[in-house]
């Protein structure tokens, strides 16, 4: 569903990909821990195409139309309504915004409000409604949970947790250890540009995770 | 099948931008402000007996619609800036073109309200009559603003996110703009002369075929100055 093969680029002296490969098939969450600078979200750009590596490939089967993308930015237009924004992003995909969308997201009551009169967290849940409205097969998730409230990421967690259990892929980068750790069935360390740890959750706890990702790091 | 796709997705990305500016009417009304104070400074500022208005009229009314038109295009892609939008642009499964068309057909939309306002004021305040010649004007006005401005919304695409976009714009732009402007300029100042159009018509040919070529070569180049 999703394949890196031999990934290697630089911005100028700094390595950001330095020969990373790896897979990830449908059903399956990789979650990738890694400190800033690590080249977390240089690899999340080169699977979904916006950056060209300059070795190596990666493939998305059914390409950019597969890909739902939530990043630190919303990606969204503050004079906008939620549900302009929606639908404008929606008619890029050629898809409708699927009927449930803004409910699952708690985002009804605020769907005719424009994008920048609401808080940092609703802004958040909206850019998770703008990456669902074509209704992906892949996910790249770029420190997703930052800005959110508790009831907000517990919701998209449960939205993660049903994506995979559709049978879809999520890619997931973060350096907080803890609230990546539940949604994967795979787990990579990242430093430097490499992984220096790649394998199966098998069962480990965010304190197991973490205390794996310790001494890998350091 | 892709010219239909490739049509509907530009529209969505132009009428999406006019959206934008309808709500927030920051750039329209400044833009509008500074073309009406030009106009005034110019008329005030200008002695009757050394120049006649015929002379200058056309050289003020390109002077102001290209400065405008500068103001405009800066924040053609400011606007994708804003929360990163252009990446999302980007990683839409859309032909990039699409996102060039779009801009360039709000730009046009923009300049053209500009000119809708510049136009009747120029007549009033310089005292030239326009209606006589108002459809070759408009012919005039039309070909050389989508020349200058394929041209101006590509450089914007490739100097947003530089250090210095605004100051980068109008001097990449400028040297490219020469052309249309004079062209617009001398053909502009003939129509207002009264004198037939078949003076003006070499100057329309060169408008028509500079917007082709430019047209053409932006939405061919702008896939390639938008990539990171």
């Amino acid at each position: 569903m999703l394949l890196a093969e031999e990934l290697r680029h630089s911005f100028g002296a700094v390595r950001a990909l330095d020969d990373v490969s790896f897979s990830v098939q449908p059903g399956q969450t990789l979650a990738v821990f890694g400190p800033n600078g690590a080249g977390k979200t240089t690899l999340l750009k080169v699977l979904a195409g916006l950056i060209q590596p300059q070795h190596g490939r990666a493939q998305v089967d059914g390409g950019r139309r597969a890909i739902g993308w939530i990043g630190h930015q919303p990606q969204l237009y503050g004079q906008l309504t939620v549900r302009e924004n929606l639908r404008f992003w929606s008619s890029l995909y050629d898809a409708q915004p699927p009927g449930d969308l803004l409910t699952r997201l708690g985002l009804e009551e605020h769907a005719d409000r424009p994008v920048r009169a609401l808080s940092r967290g609703l802004v958040q849940r909206v850019a998770i409604a703008r990456a669902l409205v074509h209704d992906p097969t892949v996910l790249l998730l770029d420190e997703p949970f930052t800005g959110l409230d508790r009831i907000a990421a517990e919701a998209l967690s449960r939205l993660l947790a049903r994506h995979a259990a559709a049978g879809r892929a999520t890619v997931l980068v973060t350096h907080n250890v803890e609230e990546g750790t539940g949604l994967a069935t795979h787990v990579a360390f990242m430093r430097a540009g490499r992984f220096v740890h790649f394998a199966p959750r098998a069962g480990r706890g965010p304190e197991q995770v973490g205390e794996d990702y310790r001494n890998a790091i350091a | 099948m892709r010219s239909p796709n490739l049509l509907r997705h530009a529209w969505a990305v132009a009428s999406k931008d006019l959206l934008v500016e309808f709500r927030s009417r920051t750039a329209i009304l400044s833009v509008a402000v500074f073309v009406v104070l030009v106009l005034v400074v110019f008329n005030f500022g200008r002695d009757p007996t050394a120049v006649s208005n015929l002379d200058l009229a056309p050289s003020i009314l390109w002077v102001t619609f290209t400065f405008a038109a500068i103001l405009a295009l800066n924040r053609a892609f400011q606007l994708e800036l804003e929360n990163h939008a252009l990446e999302g642009l980007l990683l839409a499964p859309i032909d990039r073109s699409s996102i060039y068309l779009g801009k360039l057909i709000a730009n046009l939309v923009f300049v053209a309200t500009i000119e809708l306002i510049g136009v009747p004021l120029l007549a009033l305040f310089f005292n030239v009559l326009v209606l006589p010649y108002l459809a070759p004007l408009i012919a005039v006005i039309a070909l050389a603003t989508v020349g200058f401005v394929a041209v101006g919304t590509l450089f914007s695409a490739m100097t947003v996110r530089t250090r210095f976009a605004e100051l980068l714009l109008p001097v990449l732009l400028l040297p490219f703009m020469i052309p249309p402007l004079s062209w617009a300029v001398l053909a502009t100042g003939r129509l207002l002369a009264g004198r037939p159009l078949s003076e003006i018509a070499g100057w329309l040919n060169m408008l028509a075929v500079y917007d082709i070529v430019f047209v053409t070569l932006a939405v061919m180049l702008f896939p390639a100055t938008v990539n990171e």
